[in-house]
């Protein structure tokens, strides 16, 4: 049976290779647009902030064409406009550590408030879930810009939440909230909780419930349930998740810019600072590539952990 | 075996087989229902069933009988809508699942991805807070037993199903529960693995002389394993016996028909005097059968033969039911016939092959269907 058929297979496995290979072609050639876009629209301003990150700033904007380390040293280290005395640019490092840890507070508040979404959603039958999840990318419908000002008029002084607590006589004087930290931080955390909810569904979605009744028979309760198996089961999830709510928090501009007022700056506010008002586009190029840096190392830690679950298997 | 139905309020405890010994799991006319209103499932009506320390029991049934509900009330996993479930005396009825000396495996086996073969075994005793020198013996012992020592480190994912089955054994046994439930846990095997696994289990269940409640559709692996089979269908209990008792006497056309191959017949009372009652089959035959207890038979009643027992013989020759042979299937170990009587009725019988051959009968051959009268088993309505 092997002999006779042999010779005839060997041409038709042939032709299959070829027409293999004519597919990957065509495939590369629909998606050559796309790709060469993304080339061109990623890394050309990449290169151009690069570029101006060590040039001479200009006397009212741009740049001179004359190398110069200005525009990095500055981000670290503040010169005396008169006597040229070196010191730590404490504003711009307040700035750094403000982003930093609002956005890890971001992170880690929608993930406390996401998880039990994500995990009723995840248990509703699934007829209900595509409701649930429809209700929380409601929020997406509105422009950002539209939903933070909706923010402002909720805890504004003369706000819906304060003139409710008065009334209550809960509080006695209106609470400033908005231009603080706390004022970014609640619009931080409305803004991106659906960014946090949709990976960590998909992840429950995929849990193998069976697996929690199998922990609770073998004596594990609720909250061991929940650490041992479940967690450690949808860790995909809550890394994706994180990763997704605190690249752009660390990037935010619209947020802090609104609610925070004009101090409580964050990364974003004081690269548009540089750009506009100050005049510094050496110094702006190079906190965009210092804000590139943390969302790199950002990124760099969700991948070992992606690889290191998947090697779990 | 006739105190074997089991309705409300009757706790059941049929069968001979270590009898005198005390209850380990008793379901008190427990019902489950699902769902509310127009729509609602009773998966389980009012059943009452005593399961005895060391006994390997058996919930038998087809699928939708509500064996696997009992099962997941035992565990803890569902609570009765009305009834009590009570464990070695004490009513558990409201305990989550972690609060039960009871554990499971399950059809799925439902190993820990995550965790490697070790670490799922020492997994309830971790929870239950023992020591870690006492949990990495216990592992190691468990898995000796279930002779998957070499796999302790491997991840769940790289084992064969048989493996993961032994896995999932030594899991649930680890914490030494006071009952093993199993909830069809040789349905994902191949036949050879599953005939291994059920003198496996048998063993173990020996050794560790745990409680084993067992849940399954597959009649031959019930009467293989079990001390004490229960035969529900549709959310009842309808007997519950040794295997002996149920394949032998079974309690009604259910169960006759459900465990093993049966022929059923109608016959006529002719008269009743005692326990004993006469009967007439198609109209020639007459046999005295037993009559289960307390039934006080109609002017016909319906009998059943296993075809292992019925005995065929030339039309001239036999004393039994004439019969037309209408088809023959050859099968090695056994002939079976099927046979048409006057009436029109079917009959099945099963005949061993001997090795000097013996009369083979042909398609259109007059015969005669004949059985010895103690295999004429008298159902109840």
């Amino acid at each position: 049976m092997a002999g006779p058929a042999a010779p005839a297979l060997a041409p038709a496995r042939t032709g299959e290779t070829a027409a293999r290979a004519a597919r990957i072609r065509r495939n590369w050639l629909l998606a050559t647009p796309a790709l060469v876009l993304l080339l061109l629209a990623a890394s050309g301003p990449l290169l151009v902030v690069v570029v101006y990150s060590v040039l001479e700033p200009g006397e009212y904007s741009g740049v001179v064409w004359e190398l110069s380390g200005e525009g990095w040293f500055r981000v670290l280290f503040h010169r005396d406009i008169f006597d040229d005395t070196l010191s730590l640019a404490d504003a711009h490092l307040t700035i750094f550590w403000r982003s930093a840890s609002i956005s890890l507070l971001t992170t880690a508040i929608t993930l406390v408030l996401g998880f039990p979404t994500a995990y009723f959603i995840a248990t509703r039958p699934p007829t209900q879930r595509m409701l649930w999840l429809f209700l929380v990318t409601i929020p997406f419908w509105t422009n950002l810009l539209i939903r933070t000002f909706a923010i402002m008029e909720v805890i504004r002084n003369e706000g819906i939440l304060n003139s409710w607590a008065m009334k209550l006589g809960l509080i006695q004087a209106p609470i400033q909230i908005l231009y603080t930290d706390t004022a970014v931080l609640i619009g931080m955390v409305y803004v991106y909780l659906p960014l946090m909810v949709l990976p960590l569904y998909a992840a429950m979605e995929r849990l193998d419930f069976r697996l929690v009744e199998a922990a609770y028979d073998l004596y594990a309760s609720r909250w061991r349930v929940l650490t041992r198996v479940i967690v450690p089961l949808v860790r995909p999830g809550i890394v994706a998740g994180s990763i997704l709510v605190f690249i752009p928090s660390l990037g935010a501009y619209v947020t802090p810019r609104v609610l925070g007022g004009g101090k409580n700056m964050m990364i974003s506010n004081l690269i548009e600072l540089q750009f506009g008002e100050g005049r510094n586009w050496p110094l702006g190029a190079a906190l965009s590539m210092t804000l590139l840096a943390f969302v790199m190392v950002a990124l760099l830690v969700y991948v070992r952990n992606m690889s290191k679950v998947e090697r779990r298997g | 075996m006739q105190e074997a139905i089991g309705r409300a309020g009757t706790p059941i405890n049929g069968g001979s087989a270590q009898s005198g010994s005390r209850v380990m799991v008793e379901a008190r006319a427990v019902s489950k229902h699902f769902g509310s209103g127009e729509q609602v499932v009773k998966a389980l009506d009012a059943v009452s069933v005593g399961i005895r320390e060391g006994e390997f029991f058996t919930l038998l049934g087809p699928s939708g009988c509500g064996k696997t509900t009992l099962l997941r009330l035992i565990a803890g996993f569902e609570h009765p809508t009305a009834g009590a479930i009570l464990l070695d005396g004490a009513d558990i009825s409201g305990l989550p699942p972690f609060r039960r000396p009871v554990n499971t495996v399950f059809q799925s086996y439902a190993l820990f991805p995550h965790l490697t073969v070790a670490e799922n075994i020492g997994f309830g005793l971790e929870m239950l807070g023992r020591p870690k020198a006492e949990i990495a013996e216990t592992v190691a012992e468990m898995l000796q037993m279930v002779r998957m020592e070499a796999m302790r480190d491997r991840q769940t994912s790289q084992l064969s199903g048989g493996q993961q089955q032994r896995v999932a054994l030594a899991r649930a046994l680890a914490p030494r529960p006071k009952v093993l439930l199993l909830d069809e846990p040789l349905s994902a095997l191949d036949l050879k693995l599953r005939k291994e696994m059920q003198v496996e289990l048998k063993r173990l269940q020996t050794e560790t002389g745990i409680t084993f409640v067992f849940v399954t559709h597959d009649q031959g692996e019930a009467l293989a394993m079990s001390d004490r089979i229960a035969v529900m269908s549709e959310g009842n209990v309808l007997q519950v016996g040794s295997p002996t008792e149920i394949y032998e006497h079974p309690a009604d056309h259910f169960v006759a028909s459900f465990i093993g191959e049966t022929n059923f017949l109608t016959a006529a009372v002719e008269g009743v005097d005692g326990g004993q009652v006469r009967l007439r089959l198609g109209g020639t035959l007459e046999v005295r059968a037993g009559l289960p207890d307390g039934m006080a038979p109609g002017p016909s009643v319906t009998v059943v033969v296993r075809p292992e027992h019925l005995r065929i013989a030339d039309r001239d020759a036999g004393e039994g039911l004439p019969a037309t042979v209408s088809d023959v299937v050859y099968l090695g170990t056994d002939t079976h016939y099927h046979l048409r009587l006057a009436g029109g009725e079917e009959l099945f019988a099963r005949v061993q092959n001997r090795p000097e051959g013996g009369e083979a009968w042909r398609v259109g051959d007059a015969v005669s269907a004949g059985f010895p009268p103690a295999a004429v088993r008298v159902l109840r309505d």
